[in-house]
């Protein structure tokens, strides 16, 4: 245990934190630098283009240190977003200690601060460590002074490194095995191994990623999930190399995976403490929560005759998203499909873009919501997470609607806006705390529906990305709710319909026709979208038709040309949804989430 | 240059002797009749006349740029076999002509025309441009019916990008016609010609009278096939498409040693469909009912919008339904 070292990277966005996590894995002579894929930890596609990271990878690092001895150093990578944050919990408490990394240019961020707190709510050792310092606008004396006057560490012994140069890596190297404390456990102990991760790898089934805490396992044992008391045979232990790399035996303070026969990624849960069968654990790692979806959208396929197929995507994507929950749902405009809950909007935007680009399904999402309860006249109660399925007004006495508490953490400079921003969202009982001069920390409790609407956009707009944000639930209360029917020419369109406040419903309303005006394309034909709230029409927006599409030349050499982009133009087509008589592409349907313009 | 171009012509027309044996009508054009001399455009006709056979009572055009058209030249044309002449007029207003970067000026165009007729061409063609910069259409289209012709071509000014009237555009030097008055111009155009007793028979075409259409054009939109010879040149038999290298010097080279085709297609019946549905909108023939796929009421919901009518199983656009000839096909299909 004594040359383990277990620990993560955390930095504001931007600031190299893959980057840094390249050059480590590079420079531990793990991959040569023929084979060097830039980003290696974020390795897929969609994470490299959002540049974040949602499927955290893990690397163990060999390391010959200046005493010669030889150092595993396990890179634990962590999720960067807000829907992910309980999984971002769990790879933190799987560490003894944090690289904090500040942009040498652009100082101490938000994010740097959250993820601070985030790390010493874990008790772990933080090495801020400095980057970028080859920049021309690099400032190292006022960062330094901020890392002691807003982080409250010692700058002294901040590292100054330039990742995207190699500058300084040896020393990060050195002082991740000099200051970073080697795990602690028993060895003699019962099993305690907690799950921080889960891949499903389609020759090998549900690979865990795991921290053990205490005692040892190795294949053939028999273990237990403590949250659900599963159990299964362990076929294979072994650690992360570049590819998995087996091994006799994990031991307390190792970090591996585990194969053990599971069949989907969603039979583990992040968070839960794997025990020995025969020789259980008194008690759990940590706290355990089961991952609550949190926004609720439909997904259909475009063609009404492709069910099958998005049958097939869903259970198959389904294999390696745990936090993902579907059944079965149907819509008069949009045929069959699937209920989905989500943990974020982040989430939703994931899946739905996984789905397509891995899974080649073309599907439509319908306007997310959230989780409604209902109190009827009768006494019965009811809750839907469905728009379609909102009750007769008349028949409801209450209705309720889910709050969270929202964290955000801002500087100073911002609080006028971001305060406004909650009290327009229907923020409540707000709270501040000055967790360092110039920052501030607010609380509000505020209804989840009005997060999902943009709010995490809107807040990074008004604040030029310094606001940090996170968000818990809390509970179900009463709110004076009203559906609003969407019309496209007259038609009731059920997947476009939405629940909503009574306050917010006119503005909400015309913000989605504005919306949908915006993503429907012209037509050859008026089209005219109407919001109505029971029958009376609260917002309209009108799509004129275009007036003429006709080339002006069509001879012997043009003709193959133009049939190719009558092709290219079916395609399309086919990627669109006719409700009644109107093309409604697929992004119209979610189109109500997109920011408002300032 | 010019002499290798005709060797390399002369020697892909051999190529074709035997899968393209006779032809109903002959189209020389795109710039090149202007670039020959009357030696080399009558060695050339010699030479199509020997190797092919040239029905009688075919369709034999010319295009022709005004400032080329003389007197005697328009003589030679005739005596050369050509019995139809397309004459690039573009405007009859010196601003717009010298905008678009023309050689010639509306006194050479008129001059081209009373030349043409007087040589004694079955038809006459008029290419003409609306849209234009301060344009005063009206004007310029009675001007070109005033002459009679058989035939006029009205294309609604298109820029491309890269050609220098975009950059004269994209500079602000001047305005572009808006689609509505685009679509203005159009019908007017329609309503004009009508009056005058000219046929809408196609998109951009109008002719007085069945016998002045374009013969060699309506193959192309009737989907018959045709044989492309020179550069960039496309053909079709009827179920493929090829064409050849839009290279010059390649052309001439690829036809030393063998072929100058690049690029070929054999299109599916599903193909075929869409080309016919494409073709066949921009036509007053339109298509056959059967090969439109969608529903009965897409197509009585066309009819009360006044874009198509239909008639005797077949459906055809009506004037305002060509201004939507590229949308049809995909809302018929």
């Amino acid at each position: 245990m004594r040359h383990i070292r277990n620990f993560s990277i955390i930095a504001h966005i931007d600031h190299g934190k893959s980057t840094l996590a390249d050059r480590l894995i590079q420079s531990s002579g793990l991959v040569s630098d023929r084979d060097f894929h830039n980003q290696l930890l974020d390795n897929m596609d969609l994470e490299q283009e959002r540049g974040i990271t949602i499927k955290s990878q893990t690397i163990a690092l060999p390391y010959t240190g200046p005493d010669k001895q030889k150092y595993v150093l396990n890179l634990i990578d962590t999720p960067g977003h807000v829907d992910f944050s309980y999984e971002v919990s769990r790879a933190l408490a799987s560490c003894e200690g944090v690289l904090l990394l500040v942009d040498a240019a652009q100082g101490v961020e938000a994010q740097t601060l959250a993820n601070l707190y985030a790390a010493m709510e874990h008790d772990l050792t933080i090495i801020p460590v400095i980057n970028k310092i080859d920049l021309p606008a690099a400032d190292i004396e006022r960062v330094k002074e901020e890392i002691d006057a807003e982080l409250g560490l010692d700058s002294d012994k901040a590292l100054l490194c330039s990742a995207k140069d190699g500058i300084g890596i040896e020393e990060v190297f050195e002082a991740v095995i000099e200051r970073l404390p080697p795990p602690i456990g028993d060895l003699a102990a019962p099993l305690q191994a907690l799950i921080f991760d889960a891949n499903y790898d389609q020759f090998r089934g549900t690979v865990v990623s795991c921290r053990v805490f205490n005692g040892s396992l190795r294949a053939g044992d028999t273990i237990r999930f403590m949250s659900n008391q599963a159990t299964y045979r362990v076929e294979e232990v072994g650690v992360f190399r570049l590819k998995l790399e087996k091994r006799q035996v994990l031991s307390a303070g190792e970090v591996g995976y585990i194969i053990a026969g599971i069949k989907t990624v969603a039979d583990t849960r992040v968070g839960d403490t794997i025990t020995l069968d025969d020789n259980p654990a008194a008690k759990v790692v940590g706290d355990f929560k089961e991952p609550k979806s949190m926004v609720f959208s439909s997904v259909y396929p475009i063609a009404a005759d492709d069910y099958p197929g998005l049958v097939d995507a869903l259970e198959k994507y389904k294999l390696n998203d745990a936090a993902l929950n579907y059944q079965k749902d149907s819509s008069a405009a949009l045929g069959q499909g699937f209920r989905c809950g989500f943990l974020g909007l982040l989430h939703l935007e994931i899946v739905q873009e996984r789905m397509e680009r891995e899974h080649n399904q073309a599907i439509i999402m319908t306007a997310p919501s959230v989780q409604y309860k209902f109190i009827l006249k009768d006494g019965s109660e009811l809750t839907i997470e469905n728009p379609q399925y909102y009750p007769d007004p008349m028949a409801i006495e209450t209705a309720f609607e889910p709050y969270v508490r929202i964290n955000i953490i801002i500087p100073e400079r911002y609080m006028g806006a971001v305060m406004k921003l909650c009290t327009d969202r229907r923020g409540s009982n707000s709270r501040f705390n000055y967790p360092s001069p110039k920052r501030i920390e607010i609380n509000f409790d505020m209804p989840l529906a009005e997060i999902i609407y943009d709010f995490y956009d809107r807040l990074k707009s008004i604040t030029q990305g310094y606001g940090s944000f996170d968000y818990e639930y809390m509970d179900h209360r009463p709110g004076d709710l009203v559906k609003i029917e969407m019309m496209v020419n007259h038609e009731k369109v059920d997947a476009l319909s939405f629940i909503s406040h009574r306050d917010n419903s006119r503005p909400r309303a015309l913000q989605y026709c504005e919306r949908l005006k915006e993503e429907i394309p012209r037509q050859m034909f008026k089209i005219i979208i109407q919001g109505s709230i029971g029958g009376s029409v609260i917002a309209r927006s009108t799509i004129n038709p275009f007036r003429k599409d006709v080339t002006a030349k069509c001879y012997g050499g043009d003709i193959s040309r133009k049939r190719k982009l009558l092709e290219k133009q079916k395609k399309g087509k086919d990627r669109m949804k006719m409700v009644g008589n109107v093309q409604i592409p697929q992004k119209a349907f979610v189109a109500i989430l997109k920011s408002e313009k300032d | 240059m010019i002499d290798s171009w005709l060797e390399a012509l002369c020697r892909e027309l051999d190529l074709y002797r035997e899968q393209f044996p006779r032809f109903e009508t002959v189209y020389l054009g795109g710039g090149t009749p202007s670039l020959l001399s009357d030696q080399q455009l009558g060695s050339l006709m010699e030479y199509v006349r020997r190797s092919i056979s040239i029905l009688d009572g075919a369709e034999c055009t010319i295009e022709v740029n005004p400032d080329d058209v003389s007197r005697e030249k328009a003589g030679l044309l005739r005596d050369l076999g050509f019995n139809r002449l397309s004459i690039g007029v573009q405007s009859f207003n010196d601003r717009l002509l010298s905008l678009l970067q023309r050689r010639h000026t509306a006194l050479q165009a008129c001059e081209a025309v009373a030349h043409a007729a007087t040589a004694g061409f079955d038809s006459i063609s008029l290419d003409l441009m609306f849209g234009l910069p301060g344009q005063d259409w009206e004007a310029e289209l009675a001007q070109a019916v005033a002459f009679q012709p058989g035939h006029l071509s009205c294309y609604q000014l298109t820029i491309k990008p890269g050609t220098p009237f975009h950059a004269l555009q994209q500079s602000g030097e001047f305005e572009i016609a808006s689609e509505e008055t685009l679509v203005q111009l159009f019908m007017l155009t329609d309503s004009i010609l009508d009056d005058a007793g000219y046929a809408h028979y196609e998109v951009s075409n109008f002719a007085r009278g069945i016998e002045y259409e374009a013969r060699h054009n309506s193959r192309y939109w009737q989907h018959l096939p045709y044989l492309g010879l020179g550069p960039s040149a496309h053909s079709f038999d009827g179920r493929t498409r090829w064409w050849n290298t839009a290279s010059l010097p390649e052309y001439c080279q690829s036809l030393a040693k063998g072929s100058p085709v690049v690029g070929r297609e054999t299109l599916t019946p599903e193909q075929l469909r869409l080309e016919r549905l494409m073709l066949g909108m921009r036509t007053q023939r339109g298509i056959a009912r059967e090969d439109v796929s969608a529903d009965v009421s897409v197509l009585e919901r066309l009819e009360r919008a006044g874009l198509v009518v239909v008639h005797d199983a077949r459906v055809v656009p009506t004037a305002r339904g060509m201004l939507f000839a590229d949308r049809l096909p995909l809302v018929l299909e």
